[in-house]
């Protein structure tokens, strides 16, 4: 700590803030309200600078059943049920633990999840890393995975799919989105709004511990840098034991009708989630930190009201039920005590025993916060820099083989064996079977499918277009299995938005995430926003990891990714139009830069509405979205996912004005790779290119052909092991 | 209470970290064993051996020692 | 013919059991692990997960429930029990099966179909396995009695034993043949559409396992 340096500024608050921090309470606040101001007012927690640019973000649609300012989106799936969904980050964390940051990222979501009311059924998880060649990124890898694989499986939830990306802008500043779908009947579920003064707050779960004492505004609003090691105290250890517990005891207080309303306990702890449930109900809420019970015994109010400790959750029950609540914790064994009530007036007290250490008026503290409008100016060019990894002269073989074992390309088939994918018996399309996962609902009587995308290097190359790619490529994602999108739900990552450059990445590609949603009619149901992700090198590739849910109605009806059968034919569906800005080739080359093509939103719908159509009617054997590494690589990975061959010329493609080398290796929205009968491709418009055959792959490019044998193809493809 | 795997058992966690011992710089170490520590307090220290042999240990995989402090 | 499928503080797949069991086309329901007695069930099966989110030892603390008291006493009257994956570990523990399970060679959780061997039709199955501690472990002379008394049920097919259990054993039974553990989980291979249904088989063995209209499980243990 800097001699003369006010508290506040330490806490991460400006001089501005903090006088209207005094303006509004009308005095200077103590510890304990300087403690929970900073936190709430933390970029994390208040948004600030992000809040403006989301009210632009479609949030409305017939089958939303809870929208953004809920703990989780939802949408209704039919018969009464609805699909619970939402994607968050905890990239600081795992930068500095990256078991426990990506261990306990997973629990934070699943418990915003059965927050609203539904039963956890998948996880997925969109992981972002330096290049391979560094020691702490796999370090890091390694541990997020088995972090992720240590909290789902030990609690039973299906972790079906994902995707992990390599980039050098990645290596001091990882990322780690952890999403969760629920399952529930809508009548079961539930709000977080406080309601009903004279209420009892109880709370649930864990003791509290010094677990992420100032986590949120310490690692979460500041750029990482020198000196990181010693925030390693502030992470958090999650126990999935302690949550599955937890899990169970919420779901059957919820069944049974005996909660008003519950919240998790996630980022500043009770502060947040105190503030907000009586923010939501208009109400104010008292808290007595000496009822809470304790790991460590001689922790101070702040520290009671900011800690991080994991899996606990807050509720609200009538007094006449709190025995019974209490009870059934028991059974569970899982903790629970009276903490607090709900009150009139719009204050937020927190007392020890009968002493009142802390107030403010809710309003201030959880949305006074003020909001920001960012100065966005665009950069002149690329700004992060190239590395040539492929020698010039490269073959088109050598290319492809290149490409395939490109780590961000390859099989990730390492981490998904760490992860149960089959718990729940839900599970009809596990990790790389398909473009999607499928997950069937015998209660609702059809299946869901999900997929989480989010290419950050074409979002840096045109952060408004690379979006609108982003949220194209998950719904051609869902098409390929025949699902149509209900919903979306959406992880900002991005630098430091006060930085010029930063804020015009935010804005541009918020801009791109609002335009595509509602040109494919698909709300946002929820989302996170991580910024800062920053270090001295510079910020990350700017990554909207955008996810979407879709519904299908015949689990039965779903094709995989791979090629099926001798003979079949291949073609290509969709204004497919090649280009190597932003590809993998190009970065390997080292020839990245500014600039991407603009994509034809309506005609890629069109072109997944086709696709689905034709899936759910059982007319193809297999579908693939064309997406890194171009139609090489995807026709490469119908193949090996087969063990059969093919037999492909481009010359068509070529006809539309591309090079060899685009038609191989260029990429883009609009791609569809489908095999069938070959009457059955031409009725649904597909550009032919071959057939499926052989224990080689042929693709005829002119002067660019090239011919892999599939055992090198595969060797290639299977390389990715940290082993 | 140490707890630590039979003589003779394949001890997959000790062989791990007696492989990556070389690389970190630490040579001349071998015969490397990962087992768990259990510390408690005890009125008396009549039943901790039954504790160890019913509940902490699994004697057929695991030997064990008890340690007063 | 009615399952009971014991369901401890930290099981994942007792669900899925307890559908795998109606697929089949048997009775089942759920046996909270408090339960003294088990209900009137015929048959038991310890499920899969993290009982006591393995704390210890897999399946260390959910040895000592009231319910795997009964089932002890169920099983030594002839009643089928099937321990899945922690439910193996579990038996081990109990000691109503012999030897142990510990972590995987590879040190890793893996969650991938593999092929069994049963050992007395030779047949194969392709069942998931999703474990980090499914290593079987018995002393030699423990094994080669094993081996005499038919006591292994299921080897992993040549090529597919990736925790390194001695003698590719993946699944045993005790004496008497009516106590299955094995660490495969074939109530996640009973419906095309979610994998293959070769786990029918396991459950179609043991529900032929003994008289169990005989079994005095409706009665409580005092009785």
């Amino acid at each position: 700590m800097t001699v003369g340096t006010p508290k506040y500024r330490e806490l991460g608050l400006t001089d501005s803030e903090y006088e209207l921090i005094v303006e509004k309470l009308r005095r200077e606040p103590n510890d304990v309200e300087l403690a929970m101001f900073s936190l709430l007012w933390s970029e994390h927690c208040a948004y600030k600078h992000s809040r403006k640019l989301l009210g632009k973000l479609p949030t409305e649609g017939e089958r939303v059943v809870m929208g953004p300012g809920e703990n989780a989106g939802a949408v209704d799936v039919g018969n009464g049920y609805a699909v619970a969904f939402k994607v968050e980050s905890h990239n600081h964390p795992s930068a500095v633990e990256p078991f426990q940051g990506a261990a306990t990222g997973v629990g934070g979501i699943m418990r915003d999840v059965f927050a609203i009311g539904a039963r956890p059924i998948a996880i997925l998880d969109s992981l972002r890393f330096g290049e391979l060649d560094s020691v702490r990124s796999r370090h890091l890898l390694d541990g997020a995975v088995r972090g992720i694989g240590h909290y789902g499986n030990s609690i039973g939830v299906a972790t079906v799919g994902g995707e992990i990306y390599f980039e050098e802008p990645y290596e001091h500043n990882c990322l780690v989105n952890a999403m969760c779908i629920g399952f529930a009947k809508i009548e079961d579920m539930v709000r977080a709004a406080a309601a009903g003064p004279g209420n009892s707050i109880v709370l649930m779960g864990a003791s509290t511990g010094r677990d992420g004492i100032g986590g949120a505004s310490v690692l979460a609003s500041a750029e990482l840098g020198e000196g990181d090691e010693a925030k390693r105290p502030t992470v958090q250890i999650g126990d999935p034991f302690e949550e599955s517990k937890l899990l169970e005891c919420c779901l059957e207080l919820l069944e049974k009708g005996l909660l008003v309303s519950l919240q998790d306990l996630g980022a500043a702890g009770l502060t947040s989630s105190a503030g907000e449930m009586a923010s939501a109900g208009g109400v104010g809420i008292d808290i007595d930190v000496a009822a809470v019970p304790l790991r460590e015994a001689d922790m101070e109010p702040f520290e009671i009201m900011v800690s991080e400790s994991q899996e606990r959750m807050l509720a609200v029950v009538e007094p006449g039920r709190v025995e019974e609540v209490r009870a059934i914790c028991e059974k569970w064994q899982t903790g629970s005590a009276t903490i607090g009530a709900v009150t009139e007036g719009g204050q937020i007290r927190i007392l020890r025993g009968d002493e009142v250490v802390g107030e403010m008026p809710v309003e201030a503290l959880v949305d006074g916060c003020p909001l920001y409008d960012l100065e966005p100016e665009e950069p002149e060019g690329w700004i992060y820099g190239n590395r040539e990894t492929l020698a010039a002269g490269a073959s088109a073989a050598d290319e492809l083989l290149a490409l395939l074992s490109a780590p961000s390309i390859a099989s990730k088939r390492w981490a998904f064996e760490q992860y149960d994918s089959i718990v729940g018996s839900r599970t009809v399309r596990r990790p790389e079977q398909a473009d999607a996962a499928v997950l069937q609902l015998p209660e609702a009587g059809n299946a869901i499918a999900v997929s989480i995308d989010g290419n950050g290097r074409r979002v840096a190359c045109d952060p408004y277009r690379g979006t609108i790619d982003a949220v194209l490529e998950c719904a051609q994602n869902l098409a390929c299995v025949g699902a149509e999108p209900l919903g979306l739900t959406n992880c900002l990552n991005f630098g430091n938005p006060e930085k010029p450059a930063g804020a015009w990445q935010l804005d541009r590609a918020v801009s791109g995430l609002a335009d595509a949603c509602t040109a494919l009619g698909v709300p946002v149901v929820g989302g996170n926003v991580s910024l800062y992700n920053e270090g001295p090198e510079g910020p990350i590739y700017p990554t909207p990891v955008v996810a979407m849910v879709g519904e299908l109605p015949d689990p039965a009806q779903v094709a995989g990714n791979a090629f099926v059968g001798e003979g079949d034919a291949i073609g290509l569906v969709g204004p497919f139009e090649p280009n190597l800005a932003g590809s993998e080739l190009a970065k390997q080359r080292g020839e990245l830069g500014m600039g991407l093509p603009e994509p034809d939103i309506a005609s890629v719908t069109k072109a997944c509405e086709t696709v689905r159509a034709a899936i759910r009617a059982g007319k193809l054997s297999s579908a693939h979205d064309v997406s890194d590494g171009g139609l090489a690589v995807a026709l490469a990975e119908c193949a090996i996912a087969a063990g059969i061959g093919c037999r492909v010329d481009l010359q068509h493609l070529r006809e539309r004005g591309c090079s060899p080398e685009e038609a191989l290796f260029g990429e883009g929205p609009g791609g569809f790779v489908v095999s069938g009968a070959r009457a059955t491709l031409e009725e649904l418009g597909a550009t032919l290119l071959g057939e499926v055959g052989g224990k080689e792959i042929e693709i005829a490019a002119g002067d660019r052909s090239l011919t892999l044998s599939l055992a090198e193809a595969e060797a290639a493809w299977r390389s990715l092991d940290l082993a | 209470m140490l707890i630590r795997p039979k003589e003779g058992i394949l001890d997959p966690q000790g062989k791990a970290v007696e492989r990556a011992l070389p690389a970190l710089g630490f040579e001349g170490i071998e015969h490397v064993h990962v087992g768990r520590l259990v510390e408690l307090e005890a009125e008396s220290p009549e039943r901790l051996g039954e504790l160890c042999e019913k509940l902490l240990a699994n004697p057929l995989i695991e030997d064990y020692e008890i340690q007063t402090l | 013919m009615i399952w009971g499928v014991l369901q401890f503080p930290g099981s994942c797949d007792e669900r899925d059991a307890l559908h795998a069991c109606e697929i089949h086309g048997d009775g089942a329901r759920l046996v909270w692990h408090e339960s003294r007695d088990l209900d009137g069930v015929d048959g038991v099966v310890v499920p899969g997960g993290f009982s006591y989110g393995d704390y210890l030892r897999a399946g260390a603390i959910a040895r000592f429930s009231p319910a795997m008291e009964a089932v002890a006493e169920a099983a030594a009257g002839g009643a089928p029990v099937i321990g899945i994956c922690n439910g193996f570990q579990v038996l081990c523990e109990a000691g109503l099966l012999p030897g142990a399970l510990l972590r995987n060679a590879e040190l890793r959780f893996r969650c991938h179909q593999v092929e069994l061997v049963e050992e007395d039709t030779g047949e194969r199955l392709s069942i998931p396995a999703k474990h980090g501690e499914g290593r079987y472990y018995a002393p030699e002379e423990m094994l080669d009695q094993m081996e005499r008394s038919g006591q292994v049920a299921y080897r992993y097919a040549d090529g597919h034993n990736s925790n390194g259990s001695l003698r590719d054993i993946a699944g045993v039974t005790n004496e008497r043949g009516n106590v299955l553990g094995l660490m495969p989980h074939p109530e996640h291979a009973v419906d095309p559409l979610t994998g293959s249904t070769d786990g029918l088989r396991v459950f179609e063995r043991m529900s032929k396992v003994g008289d169990f209209a005989n079994h005095g499980l409706t009665k409580s243990p005092q009785a």
